[in-house]
């Protein structure tokens, strides 16, 4: 390195450290996540597939908010790592939750590695086919081996061991809320320290324009790659949650409506800051539940107005609106610990 | 064997008069239109109202059944998607399947969720047998209506000013603008007249297809397999990609019954990893 360089790369890596440190708002959403625990007694149940669809749509974001590819197949690996997850746990190859949960969100990672390939040619109309395809054609093999799988009645007589052989999942899902939400944060954090590494600001930099980014030397189709499969691997481990702590796993988890419901996660939430997914999770299922209580056959159509009003509204619009808001907590927060307020990263 | 072939015909002629519409706006405007099976279903359960409700003879429900469905897509696309098309295809994507639920909802709340069969009058029942080929008489009523509309939908492309002017704009729609042609005007009637087409083969279809108010999340991806594998520049390409679709799925059903759709999906994998663009697409950059 040059004498004349240095000076600018140690600006940069302080930049990034800067940038990755954490932030007062962040701190309050984790500590406001786990006392939830305390707080809602009563809700343990629709917490717990709300921090299922924050992880899910964590996976999605990851590929089509850093990486800008769009999918509507992550179903694929949501709904193979269930199936994967129940099978061992049905026929005791593994006992321990947390191993299998791990060996389930590797197993859709390998499928994500796999499928990769495929992927990552043509245009975003040959994306969406492809991906589409491939977990339509998992959910036609589950169909066909039904002796293994149940087939339409769903994968019956699963018993999940205790997690650690001490924490039972019990009638009021407590424990199986408090499981979830320590994975979700968990794989939060192995997330976040993706997005903010040098391998992630290189992922930014393909999305924005992949002719110049592999002209300053990242080898984009690797990185992309790589980025698939980390995705896949976290839509597995949310897979495998709602198999474990359900017991109980349907062909539905390979249903075009579950992809499509989870770009709409996203979307509310909004692409590329991570929190997006859990934000979109939350918002949705307050939103499906009151829906679902006005008119309990119907709240598609709810669900789809909303998606074609955010739309046609602009879905930049929201999310500047967001970000102005973040930056002006950021700030508040900053000037509250009496320190330099961060910059917010820009947005174009 | 030749009843498998001609059962096959007519599904993929269907799916070509069902598709066809699609595959000129993606080509047109690269407008990924998600919602389309959702203009078919317009057209089929307006030809039970017709039929079945208010006794109108079934072939002058059809072309009833086509208007009122290009009537419905002129008007969707000057209000909504017409602010669409300058979008990123994930807002495209998230827009249209947005209608596709409203769609499916609505139609449940009107129409209640179970299959809907349209009465189709006693001429067309029953087959022919010809050289122990049996041969349905409404499948052949499909091939006839079908065949008639592909050679005027080729010949008003190839002809017609207005089809010189489609195919302009649809090879290079910035040089199309700037030689005078309105392309939006062009679009806006290309679309409505795609839902139309869709509106039709949805009411020819309710009885082979089978009409609830899930069609268009169950046929979507057909119509998209026929779009990618037939390449969007011409329409011939659409409609052998359909042709084929049709007798291997019929074929499929038949013989490895066992096996599903999975046998389509995975030639359309195939196909997309083989030729990105599409079987029978001309090498455009696009």
């Amino acid at each position: 390195m040059t004498p004349a360089t240095a000076p600018l790369a140690a600006d940069v890596s302080r930049y990034l450290a800067r940038r990755a440190r954490w932030s007062p708002l962040e701190i309050g959403f984790w500590i406001f996540a786990f006392a939830t625990i305390w707080l809602f007694p009563g809700k343990y149940l629709i917490l717990k597939d709300t921090a299922i669809l924050a992880l899910f749509a964590l996976s999605l974001d990851l590929i089509v908010g850093y990486a800008g590819i769009i999918s509507l197949g992550q179903a694929a690996f949501f709904g193979l790592a269930g199936y994967f997850s129940g099978l061992i746990a049905k026929y005791g190859i593994v006992d321990e939750p947390v191993i299998a949960l791990i060996l389930s969100g590797f197993a859709a990672a390998a499928l994500g590695f796999v499928t990769s390939f495929l992927v990552l040619r043509g245009s975003d109309l040959t994306r969406l086919m492809v991906t589409l395809g491939v977990s339509l054609m998992l959910g036609e093999i589950a169909n066909r081996y039904s002796d293994l799988t149940g087939g339409a009645d769903g994968l019956q007589g699963v018993t999940i061991a205790p997690v650690l052989g001490r924490f039972r999942f019990d009638l009021y899902g407590h424990n199986g809320y408090v499981y979830c939400l320590i994975v979700l944060f968990v794989c939060f954090l192995l997330a976040r320290r993706i997005v903010y590494s040098p391998f992630g600001l290189s992922l930014r930099a393909v999305k924005e324009n992949a002719l110049r980014a592999s002209a300053i030397g990242i080898p984009v189709k690797w990185r992309l790659v790589a980025i698939y499969t980390v995705s896949a691997g976290f839509a597995g481990i949310a897979g495998a949650l709602l198999t474990q702590t359900t017991a109980f796993c349907s062909l539905d988890v390979f249903s075009l409506e579950r992809s499509a419901d989870l770009l709409l996660v996203l979307i509310i939430g909004g692409t590329g800051y991570l929190y997006g997914g859990l934000i979109g999770a939350v918002i949705y299922k307050l939103l499906q539940d009151w829906i679902a209580d006005l008119t309990p056959q119907y709240w598609q159509f709810w669900i789809g107005l909303v998606l074609v009003a955010i739309v046609l509204v602009g879905r930049e619009r929201i999310g500047g609106g967001n970000a102005a808001l973040r930056a002006f907590i950021v700030r508040l927060g900053g000037r509250l610990l009496g320190r330099r307020a961060v910059p917010a990263p820009d947005r174009q | 064997m030749l009843t498998i072939l001609f059962d096959g015909i007519a599904y993929g002629m269907l799916l070509f008069v069902l598709a066809c519409g699609l595959s000129v706006t993606l080509g047109l405007m690269n407008f990924i239109n998600l919602a389309h099976g959702s203009f078919a279903m317009a057209g089929g359960y307006c030809t039970v109202v017709l039929v079945n409700r208010m006794g109108v003879p079934f072939l002058l429900g059809l072309p009833i059944a086509f208007l009122v469905t290009a009537l419905l897509g002129g008007l969707f696309e000057r209000t909504l998607y017409v602010h669409v098309y300058a979008r990123s295809h994930l807002d495209q994507v998230l827009f249209t399947i947005g209608l596709v639920f409203m769609s499916v909802a609505a139609v449940d709340y009107t129409m209640g969720s179970s299959q809907q069969f349209v009465q189709i009058p006693q001429a067309l029942q029953g087959q022919f047998d010809v050289y122990g080929i049996g041969m349905g008489k409404y499948r052949l009523l499909i091939i006839a209506v079908c065949g008639v509309l592909t050679i005027a939908l080729q010949l008003i492309l190839a002809k017609t000013r207005f089809g010189s002017r489609l195919r302009a704009a649809v090879d290079d729609q910035r040089v199309a603008r700037g030689l005078g042609i309105n392309v939006g005007a062009v679009f806006a009637i290309t679309f409505a007249f795609g839902s139309g087409l869709a509106g039709l083969g949805g009411a020819l279809g309710a009885e082979i297809l089978g009409l609830d108010p899930t069609f268009p999340l169950k046929y979507m991806i057909y119509f998209l397999i026929v779009v990618t594998v037939g390449g969007t520049s011409s329409i011939t390409g659409p409609f052998l990609a359909s042709i084929l679709l049709g007798i291997g799925d019929v074929a499929g059903k038949y013989y490895v019954p066992t096996l599903g759709a999975f046998v389509i999906y995975a030639i359309m994998i195939v196909v997309l990893i083989w030729r990105p663009q599409g079987l029978f697409a001309r090498s455009v950059a696009r």
